[in-house]
Order: C-alpha cells, then structure tokens, then sequence
C-alpha cells in the first residue's frame, strides 16, 4: 500500500478560509496532527465548531502566537492566507527562526512570486497560476500567455461557492444570464475539478471560479449568489 | 548620499524632509499620491523644486523601485504603516538590489529584534514608547517618594 502523505505529523495550517480549512481536514483525515491559526474573531468560532482545540485564534505574523500553537514542533507549516505578505513572513520565520523542515506558501498575487524566491521561501502555490495551467490543457486555444497578459488589462479571475437558494442551481449552463464580460472557467464539484460545458448543471456547493471584468464583480457574485432579498438563512444557533 | 524612503506617512515625510534641509538627496516612493501634500508641510516651495524626488507605487513593485532610484540608493528606509510591508521590502532592498544601508520601522517589538539578527537595521518605535513610560513612571515614583518620605 502507498505510503500517505504526511502520517502523523505535526503540521501548522495558517488561514483558515476555504483553502485552509479544507486542507486542514483533509491533512487530518491523513492522520496528522494540524492546528489551524485564524486572525478573523468569526471566522474562528465557525472553524472551531467542527475543528474544536485544532483551530487558535490570533495572528499569526506576530511570533507569540505561533509559538503557542506549537511551531517549535512542527514538521511543517502552510501559509494560505489571502496575504502574500503574511504568507511570504510566516514561512521565513518558520523556516529561518523555527527551523520547521518544510514549509509551502500561498501566493495570491503572482507577481509576488519573485519575492517568495528571493527570501528563499519555496514551494509556493499559486492558484492562479494552477487554474491558468488546468486552462491551458483543457481549452489549448486560450494560451498561458496570452492569459497572464489579460491580468495587467483589469480582468480577474475570482472564486465562488453556490448556496444552496442560488438562482442558478438547478439550470444548465447555456440556460443562464451570465453577466456580459463574465465566464464560468471551472467547477470543483466534490473535490474534482472540470471546466465546464453548455449542458453542465449547477449544483448546491459547486465552487466556481469565474474569469471577468473587474468592474462586474458585483454584478457576477449578485447573479451567482443569493437574490437580492432573500437573504442568507440564518445560522443555527 | 541617497535616501529612499518608502512609504511617506508622518514619520516617513517628517525624516524626508530633515534630510533633503541637511543636503542629502531624498526620494520618496509611497502608494497613495495624496501623501505628496504631506512632504510640503512647512516648505515654501514645492517638494521637487526643493530638490527631492516622489514616485507613486509599492514598495513591492520593482518598476516603481527602479524609478524612485533603488539602484543608486545609499540607504533605504521602509516606514510604511504595516509591519509586514516593510519587513518584505527591506529584504528586497538589502537583497535583490544589495542597499548598503537598510532601515525598518517594525512596531513588533519581538520582531524587531530577531530581524534586528538577520542584516536588517530595525527601530522599534513600540520600544521607545515603552522605554520612555517606563523612565517617565519612574521619574514620577521618585519624586513622590521624596514627598511622602
């Protein structure tokens, strides 16, 4: 049998949105041991209600809170905050400071990437980059490149889970009314990702990632999100 | 010598502006054009007719870097209002474009000092606010200890 990654490791998962999170559990599934560090107040009693112990509120740029999740023992540390700086810095004291053997940091902005390589802090993630490739190999017309140069003429590529109440799920790609300038790239539908097709239906908890003008971003998570109105049911108390 | 400081808040066009009056060359780079204004407080003249120099952009950004005169820079200062901002750029600046003099303004005090270790000059403004109370408190203990006793 395959050896699993990771097994019993302690590692240190920085950020937990949705990358976070979900590598958190997935990494526990595997058997490690991880912690979670979350600087929103939030977004921490939300974790913390599946995550318990596993998830330490704080912010993890000032050293005191890494050394109480335990970063002296850690045999790893992922940074995957939405902030190259906080990422790029936790990784470098982890490494420099700590002396943690392995660590991997997100990189939400590309052209950050030349700052993670001169501190010395690799591997890096960069998620656009990751979806730019899946595009390449999927819809070989749109190159990388000419990809990469859309990103400096105000086009962004952003990231959205559909809620249940969406008015789209239920109906098929080429029955919708996207908004003009807008693209549905992908869907990660239960872990796996695919680009999708004219006759792909939407389904409740599809993440989706969109590539489009920056000026319709809210026009776009407007339509793919929730109708005006109806509002977010309410959490359970 | 050339200065470069990024990020031109208070601090950053108060320390501009005493090195361009005592005849160093001084060019500031901060993100947000309106903090231009702030680098004509008290002057007569305009900031670049008084002989300094201010680009618009990041600190991340090389092209704005190279602009504002990285590459002949004597010292860089990072005095942007984020920790972490100025802990990446310093490191640029010492790194990518070998700056022989490299300040940073780290408000974390335990910060400060480790990267204080690592090549980079620090000040720690929490630090002095923290060692001028403490001398302040212990002034006031004396004295009034010489009172009641």
């Amino acid at each position: 049998m395959a050896e699993q990654p990771g097994g019993g490791d302690y590692m240190l998962v920085v950020g937990g949105g949705k990358v976070g999170w979900n590598l958190a559990r997935e990494l526990i599934d595997k058997g490690n041991e991880v912690t979670v560090i979350e600087s929103d107040r939030e977004r921490f009693l939300t974790i913390e209600q599946e995550l318990e112990h596993r998830v330490h509120y704080g912010d993890a740029s000032e050293l005191w809170v890494l050394e109480r999740a335990g970063i002296a023992r850690a045999a790893m540390v992922i940074a995957v905050t939405g902030d190259d700086e906080d990422n790029l810095l936790i990784c470098q004291v982890a490494k420099d400071k700590y002396g943690v053997e392995r660590v991997i940091a997100r990189v939400n902005n590309p052209r950050n990437r030349q700052h993670f390589e001169l501190l010395g802090v690799k591997p890096y993630v960069s998620a656009t980059d990751l979806i730019l490739r899946l595009i390449e190999r999927e819809v070989p017309r749109y190159g990388l490149v000419h990809l990469l140069d859309l990103a400096d003429a105000g086009i962004e590529i952003i990231d959205l889970l559909i809620g249940e109440k969406a008015q789209v799920v239920g109906r098929r790609l080429d029955e919708l009314e996207m908004p003009k300038g807008s693209l549905l790239i992908s869907v990660m539908r239960e872990g796996r990702g695919f680009v999708p097709t004219p006759d792909t239906v939407l389904e409740p908890g599809d993440e989706v990632l969109a590539v489009l003008d920056p000026t319709i971003e809210e026009e776009l998570t407007g339509y793919l999100g929730l109708e005006e109105g109806k509002g977010e049911p309410a959490p359970e108390p | 010598m050339l200065i470069l400081i990024v990020g031109c808040g208070r601090v950053g066009s108060s320390v501009a502006r005493a090195m361009l009056a005592e005849g160093h060359e001084v060019s500031c780079l901060d993100e947000d054009p309106e903090s231009h204004a702030r680098l004509e407080l008290g002057l007569d003249t305009s900031w670049e007719d008084a002989g300094g120099q201010f680009t618009v952009g990041t600190g991340l950004e090389i092209d704005a870097l190279t602009t504002a005169g990285i590459e002949r820079a004597d010292v860089f200062v990072a005095s942007t209002d984020g920790d972490n901002t100025n802990i990446v750029i310093a490191q640029i600046a010492k790194r990518r474009f070998d700056v022989e003099t490299v300040i940073a303004r780290i408000l974390d005090p335990y910060r400060a000092e480790w990267y204080a270790t690592q090549g980079l000059t620090t000040v720690c403004p929490t630090r002095t606010a923290i060692e001028m109370l403490e001398l302040t408190l212990r002034e006031v203990a004396t004295k009034k200890a010489g009172t009641s006793g």
